[in-house]
């Protein structure tokens, strides 16, 4: 009988080099065309670079070149998910700069779609953020609801992702008669699927043991790398820019602002960000129910659209609170038909920026959930 | 706070290095200080008790043609107050001293900036491009950039109507 060799190590002496490994570009689990250069001891990240930029497009350069209603379609192909609220800070800020005053139905159609569209987007951050934890089912399902709001999209603007729909001084055209029906269909199936989502995967054990504890961005290191929208509020920092800017018509609805407790780990941990989306979702419905009560039917939503779009001398900075964080636009004009400047400020690129700081210490497997907690679409980080 | 308020106590604790307080009804208040004194100013402004802006909500870089300029829109989520800062730089040598140790979130934003008009802040961590490939030649959004015609080989002529 062949004797059994005995390997003498004395493990402490085994000379363990770190490991860098690249994630991505082409990865399911980066989002999109994110490389993440991870160093790497064992199976434990030690340190991560993110490297961005593969989705480059040169936002920035081309608004510069384009008259200011024609950077509109460019604000769309930012963020993809969520264009309707994309539009929103360019335009409400175009008006401030032209001094318009928009119609109140305007303003309440312009309420409803950004909040629809929040919905759709936060179906698609959960979704994705599940699949990666190794439910798959939930995407589908969230995806059923998903296709409904886009439905209302097409409907209203004739397309399903990219709408050039918020004008400056109005919209594009306006709503359809069943609008409120659909509405309201859509909001009875989102209240029933956040239910469905509380029992089939929210406070189900496995995903609590891969999500609670894990990723923990506490409130100062948030604040301080300025991250905002559900990452930040998970962090416990009540801090929205619907309450705080006041802008379109926030005020007139009774809605509260989610923020993260540490339910079944530490506050801020990635099963906070999920739990504060999927709550977002039920006030974007109280707040989607109220407007449609208060909202004028009657009346032009083309009005107030100027013929010749030509501002005098200026700059204004305007940020709104987009489904993932804080999206601004600082618009600088020197009184021609074209902007000097556009700048975005955008939310995936800030709140990307603190990955390295949170995915400290924990596993690979760990690095892909943070990752899908944090929401980020490249087309808005790299512009 | 008012950004006039803000102004007149930056005035009392730093005196000539405030260049000057800026409004207008098409304008967000802003004020204009040496570049030099960047980071004690921003340090000032996040800790002084009244003030407390925890929150750099934009940092970005113009070009006025004849000289350069970065631009610190700042936020305090506390006293819900907003402030403007803004540096002017020498074209030919633009340089001023990194905010990355006030606000983590200036180094990406720097990171940016200096890829896209060249502006070195100095004493950053990791100063490289972040949005552009490393061997890029130029700064893509300098009013006076001329987009290159070929990249590794690739041809980026734009397309002229035959």
């Amino acid at each position: 009988m062949q004797k059994r060799r005995i390997l003498d190590f004395e493990y402490g002496n085994i000379d363990t080099d770190r490991v860098v490994m690249n994630f991505g570009p082409q990865h399911p689990s980066t989002h999109g065309v994110l490389r993440l250069e991870a160093e790497l001891e064992g199976e434990v990240v030690s340190e991560i670079w993110p490297r961005i930029g593969y989705l480059h497009r040169c936002f920035e350069k081309c608004a510069e070149n384009s008259t200011y209603p024609q950077v509109i379609p460019f604000i769309d192909r930012l963020d993809y998910i969520s264009s309707m609220n994309n539009e929103l800070p360019y335009v409400l800020g175009m008006e401030k700069l032209l001094g318009i005053e928009v119609p109140e139905k305007v303003t309440y159609i312009r309420t409803i779609l950004c909040e629809l569209n929040r919905i759709a987007n936060h179906q698609i951050a959960t979704g994705t953020f599940v699949m990666d934890a190794g439910a798959y089912t939930p995407f589908l399902y969230f995806f059923i609801d998903r296709e409904m709001i886009i439905d209302i999209f097409e409907k209203c603007s004739g397309a399903r992702l990219l709408y050039n729909y918020f004008w400056i001084g109005g919209l594009q055209r306006d709503i359809y008669p069943g609008f409120k029906d659909d509405c309201l269909a859509v909001i009875k199936a989102v209240r029933e699927r956040i239910k469905e989502a509380d029992k089939l995967f929210l406070y189900n054990k496995i995903l609590i043991e891969r999500t609670a504890n894990i990723g923990v961005l506490p409130a100062d290191v948030a604040i301080n790398f300025a991250c905002s929208g559900p990452v930040l509020r998970a962090s416990g920092v009540p801090f929205d820019l619907r309450k705080t800017r006041n802008y379109l018509n926030y005020d007139k609805f009774d809605w509260n602002v989610p923020v993260g407790k540490g339910e079944v780990g530490t506050v801020g941990d990635c099963w906070d960000r999920l739990w504060v989306r999927l709550a977002e979702m039920e006030e974007s419905c109280k707040i989607i129910e109220q407007a449609l009560e208060q909202m004028p039917f009657e009346g032009d939503v083309r009005a107030n659209l100027p013929k010749r779009i030509k501002p005098e001398v200026g700059e204004f900075y305007f940020s709104c609170e987009s489904p993932k964080g804080e999206l601004g636009f600082y618009i600088t004009s020197d009184g021609t038909l074209k902007p000097s400047r556009v700048r975005c400020r955008s939310s995936c690129f800030v709140n990307l920026s603190v990955l390295p700081y949170i995915t400290k210490g924990y596993m690979i497997g760990d690095l892909i959930l943070i990752l899908g907690s944090i929401d980020i679409v490249l087309g808005e980080v790299d512009r | 706070m008012t950004s006039k308020e803000i102004f007149s106590i930056l005035q009392e604790k730093f005196g000539d290095k405030i260049l000057g307080f800026f409004e207008g009804d098409k304008i967000d208040p802003f004020v204009n200080i040496l570049p030099d004194s960047i980071k004690e100013i921003c340090m000032f402004l996040r800790d002084e008790s009244g003030l407390e802006f925890d929150y750099l909500a934009n940092l970005t870089g113009m070009d006025y043609k004849d000289s350069l300029g970065v631009v610190y829109h700042l936020y305090s989520i506390k006293h819900n107050h907003y402030f403007v800062l803004k540096v002017t730089l020498d074209r030919t040598k633009p340089m001023l001293p990194t905010v990355e140790r006030v606000w983590k979130t200036a180094n990406w934003h720097e990171r940016e900036v200096y890829d896209m008009f060249g502006v070195i802040f100095s004493d950053h961590p990791d100063l490289q491009r972040i949005l552009c490939p490393d061997d890029w030649e130029g700064f893509p959004l300098r009013k006076d950039y001329v987009a290159p015609t070929e990249y590794h080989g690739i041809d980026a002529t734009p397309n002229k109507l035959k």
